[in-house]
Order: structure tokens, then sequence, then C-alpha cells
């Protein structure tokens, strides 16, 4: 394309009409992915706060944050696959099979901590078989993790005889790992907060997070200057799926028991849905975590209203799904102004 | 006489049955632009890959400042100052100018966590570009947001600022327009006069880089059938080359030798 380097930006950036500090920070944020989505939840806050005045109530303020909270970090492991241009069906699976790994290490003598750890270990195992498969077999990973997704169900199931199991922890790892304080789910949430920071931190100041954007970014490119593109995309399935069994872990102390049928596709969908509403591309290279923890609240923020206010769960799904749809639409829409308007 | 900067010798490369370059020997120069040209499928982009490390020659040797070597791969021929600047530029749009001139070759703060330390490669190639006199709004934009021509241009003085010691251009004014193309080859010619960068050019397009390249050689069917210095030879004499070939091959096809 014969279009001339665009000479008159230097000039007008050399002048400019120094605006107010306010002003600064004002367009910084109105220009940051995350504005658009924070904006919709604080409106939805109002709208149902209007509507059903127990919304801001502290007890519903705690449903939420249960909900949120799982999805959200589900959503911050999504992130990170889906920017490196690829998507895990399969974590779902993984929340639901790490409590029962956990239970029956502790069954076996093996104290909490240890015990935690190993759930972990068993998503890192499954992230690091969807990796594998993916990169070093190129099998898309929309089919490697559709089928990882069902083997791991069975084997859940297989293992639990789809029963579920009640952990019995001591006060202390109750109260660290999800546990809720007063009535309050302080630990789940300072947890979904801690991680989501800990991943949006990752995504944007260090080597591991610009590595994974050049990956989801340009694929060949990234390889020609000599990243590790199969690490990359194979490190963060891992780092998907163990978050997914640290999510399914909390989830089990908070309710005291692990459920074989918890989980699974639905809360995949919630996670991935988070992350594009929060401003993630599904084509890859581009993304943010704090988006997708944003986009969890919005969710759980629709379906606790939708709730308050007596909608049936079978309409429901229909408005959730509307909202889903409306709200991306007005992000592409805004992002395309942001593109346009912006120039910088 | 300048010093050698990169030599193949007789270097062949095949792919199951099908040979992609047979006993291609190529001499290279500091300070020398040297134009790789021929159609697309002569071989030009085996053996660039080839010389970048990415693809291992079935035969021949690969002799570097003199002294023969085995490129492991892309990094192995990048630490060694082979730096390979592809036609998709391996600029990654959604990521800033500055983090795009290190990429892969991050500054970091903390080693261990492997934090990235943007303040410095901010300013450093913020000095870089300002001297390789790419003209760019800001370093802090995307890449998505740059021309061609200045995305081309990062991706040079990126490859000159890891120090590289051989450039290699792969049809760097592709898909470009006349002013475009003009910047990039001014580019080119600082780099020779500035820093004793040896550079190969990758082209198809024998008009647009024949004034900046010092020696042509020409590429057909895998391989090289034409070496000589610019000053001796003309674009018509390529074209002429190249037409004879197809001539050739067009005759071959419909009065085939038995």
């Amino acid at each position: 394309m014969p279009t001339e380097p665009p000479k008159s930006i230097p000039e007008s950036q050399a002048t400019p009409k120094r605006p107010s500090r306010l002003g600064v920070l004002g367009r910084a944020f109105l220009h940051s992915r995350e504005a658009s989505i924070l904006i919709a939840g604080i409106l939805l806050v109002i709208y149902f706060q209007s509507t059903a005045p127990a919304f801001l109530s502290w007890s519903n303020i705690a449903n939420l944050v249960v909900f949120a909270a799982t999805i959200a970090i589900l959503a911050a492991g999504e992130v990170m696959v889906i920017i490196c241009g690829e998507f895990d069906l399969s974590v779902g699976m993984v929340y639901a099979l790490a409590p029962f790994v956990m239970f029956y290490a502790h069954e076996a003598g093996v104290p909490y901590v240890l015990a935690i750890v190993l759930g972990m270990a068993a998503g890192a195992v499954v992230g690091l078989i969807n990796g594998l498969i993916t990169v070093k077999l190129h099998i898309p990973s929309f089919i490697t993790t559709l089928g990882t997704l069902f083997i791991i169900n069975g084997f859940t199931l297989t293992i639990s005889g789809g029963f579920p199991v009640q952990p019995h922890p001591d006060p202390f790892i109750f109260a660290v790992f999800g546990g809720p304080l007063g009535g309050f789910p302080v630990s789940q949430l300072l947890w979904a907060v801690a991680i989501t920071a800990l991943f949006q931190f990752i995504l944007v100041k260090t080597r591991w997070g610009l590595h994974t954007v050049a990956t989801g970014g340009n694929l060949l490119g990234a390889s020609e200057v000599g990243i590790k593109i199969a690490w990359i995309k194979i490190g963060n399935f891992m780092l998907c799926s163990v978050l997914g069994a640290f999510a399914g872990m909390l989830d089990c102390f908070r309710i005291s028991s692990a459920d074989p049928l918890a989980g699974g596709t639905d809360y995949m969908f919630r996670a991935t849905a988070s992350a594009v509403i929060g401003g993630t591309l599904l084509t890859g290279g581009s993304g943010t975590v704090i988006g997708a923890f944003l986009g969890a609240v919005v969710l759980g923020i629709l379906s606790d209203g939708f709730t308050l206010s007596g909608v049936s769960a079978y309409t429901f799904d229909m408005i959730l799904g509307g909202a889903i749809l409306i709200t991306m639409v007005i992000n592409v829409r805004l992002s395309k102004l942001r593109a346009a308007g912006g120039g910088k | 006489m300048s010093e050698e900067a990169l030599r193949t010798e007789s270097i062949s490369k095949s792919f199951g049955r099908v040979t992609a370059l047979r006993d291609v020997s190529i001499r290279l120069m500091r300070g020398e632009v040297l134009g790789l040209l021929g159609d697309n499928g002569a071989g030009k982009s085996t053996l660039m890959k080839i010389l970048t490390g990415f693809h291992r020659p079935t035969t021949g040797k690969i002799f570097f400042e003199g002294k023969e070597i085995e490129l492991k791969s892309v990094s192995h021929a990048r630490a060694l100052g082979i730096e390979p600047v592809y036609q998709d530029l391996a600029l990654i749009n959604e990521v800033n100018v500055y983090r795009n001139m290190f990429l892969q070759k991050e500054l970091m703060r903390n080693k261990f966590f492997q934090i990235l330390d943007d303040r410095e490669m901010r300013r450093l190639a913020q000095e870089h570009l300002k001297q390789m006199r790419v003209n760019i709004p800001s370093v802090d934009v995307e890449i998505s947001k740059l021309s061609g021509g200045q995305r081309q241009a990062i991706a040079v003085a990126r490859s000159v600022y890891a120090n590289a010691k051989v450039l290699l251009l792969d049809e760097p004014t592709a898909a470009m327009g006349v002013k475009e193309s003009a910047m990039i080859l001014d580019v080119i010619r600082q780099l020779k006069e500035k820093a004793q960068v040896a550079v190969i050019i990758v082209a198809h397009n024998y008009a647009h880089v024949f004034d900046v390249c010092d020696r042509v050689n020409l590429l057909q069917n895998g391989k090289i059938t034409f070496d000589r210095a610019t000053k001796d030879t003309s674009v018509e004499e390529l074209m002429g080359l190249v037409l004879h070939e197809m001539r050739e091959a067009r005759e071959q096809i419909e009065h085939p030798k038995l």
C-alpha cells in the first residue's frame, strides 16, 4: 500500500494544549479496554438495585462474590490460553477432578496442604497433556480439549463412583482455602483478586506475558525471532488447568463437599464468556485478565440480579445470552471507535 | 580487500525427493550488499532458511568470518550475528515499538522473575531509531498503527541493534509503494556506509533493489546461474536471462527432448 508515513503526528504531539491531569487520566481510562465493561457493570448494579433493593445487601453481595470469584479464577487461566492462540474446553472438568485427587490423597494420609498441591499437580498434568497433544501432534486445541473434557469427566465419575465426598479440613485450612469468614466469602474473594492481579502482572510486565501475546499475535513471527512457542503454549495450558484445579478445591472447601458433577462445561463457558466480555479476542494476541475479572463480575451481577428480580430460570438463560451478545456488540463498537478516534 | 563475512560451499538441500538447492556457493564480504535474485520457487527461501539456521543443508559447508560452522538453530545463527528480516517482519502488531525492538532479547529488571525493564528498553529503542533516522510518531505506539515502510524500517533497525554482522532481508520492498521502498533502500544504504554490515537482499523484483546492491546472484532452479558486480550488468540483462529460462522451460514442456 502506498500510504505515506504519517508525518503530521509528531508535530501535533509536540504542541499539545496541556490538558489537565484529570483529563489525561479520564482519557486514559476511556482508552483502556476494561473501561466499557466497568461502566456496564456499574449501570447494571444501579438498575438491579432500583428494581430489587436487596441487591446490595451483604448476603446477596456474598452470593455474588462466591459466583464471580470462582469464574474469575477460571477466566484468568482461560485468558492466557486464548491470548496465545488456543482454547481450553476441559478446564471445568479439571475443576471437578482436583477436589477428588485432594480428597483421596488426604484419605491416604497426606496432610491437606500437600493434598492441595497434589490436586494442583493433577491439573498441571492435564494441562501438560492438553499442550503436548495440541503442539506436538498438531491437533487443534478445540479438539484436544474436547477429548480431554470427556476423558477427565469420565475419570472423575469413575474414581468417585458418581457420589460426592465430604472433606473435613482443620479450621486453618478451611479459613485459608475458601471457607467463609463471618458469613462472607473473604478468602475466596482475596484469592480471586490476588490471582487476577498476579496474572495481569505476568501478562503485562513479564517476558512470559509478552511472549504469550507474541505467540498469539504472530505465531510465525514469534517463532522466527526464536520464541519457544511450543513451550509458551504448553505452559499456558498448564497454568489454566492448575487454576481450574485450584478453583475447584476452593469451592470444595467452601461448601464442604466435592461433587463429581460440579463445574463442567457450564463453568468453562462462563469463564470463556467472562474473558470475551472483558475484551479478550478469541483470535488471540490480545486480552486482559482484569477485563476477564470484571467480565465475571458482570456475569455474576446478571445472574444474581435476574434471580432477585424473580425472572424464571428458563427465561434467565435467554436473557443472559442476549446480554452477552449486546455487551459484545457494544464492546466491538467501542474498540472500533477507540481505534478510529484515538490514534495513540 | 575487505574481510569475508559469509560463504557457502556447494550447498545442496533436498526435501524427500524434491531437490530445492544444488551446489550453491555464494560469497559475501563485510560492508557488501548482495542481491540474491530469482523467480518464485527458484530456491531463494530455502537458501535463506539455511543461512538463518532454520534448515540444515543436505550437503555442503557454511563459513562464517572464515571459519566453518554448523548452524544449529535460528537462535544459534542470531547469536553469531546472522540476523534475518523476514517478509512478515516478525513484528507483533499488538505490541508497541520498543518491546518489538527487543523481542526475545528483552532487557529485564529482574532476571529470576523475568520482569521486563520497560524504561531502559524504551530509552534505548528511541535512541537507536533516531540514530538510524527511522521516522515514527513514538516508540509507544503499537506496530499495527504504523505504515508498511515504517514497520520494515523498524525490523531492519532491530536487527542492526542486535549487532547483526550479516543481515538477511527477505523481499524488503514487496507489496510496497515507490516512496516506501525508497525509504527502505535508504536505510540499507546507511547500513552499508555506517556499519560494516554485510547484507543479502532476497528479491524477485530486480528493478527495486538493483541500485542498492554491489553484486547480484541469480538463482534459477536451485542453482546459481549468474554472479556479477552490479556495475558490470543491468536490469535488462537479468530480465533477459530469466525470460530465456522461461522460454527454455516452455519448450521443454511443448517439445520434450527425449
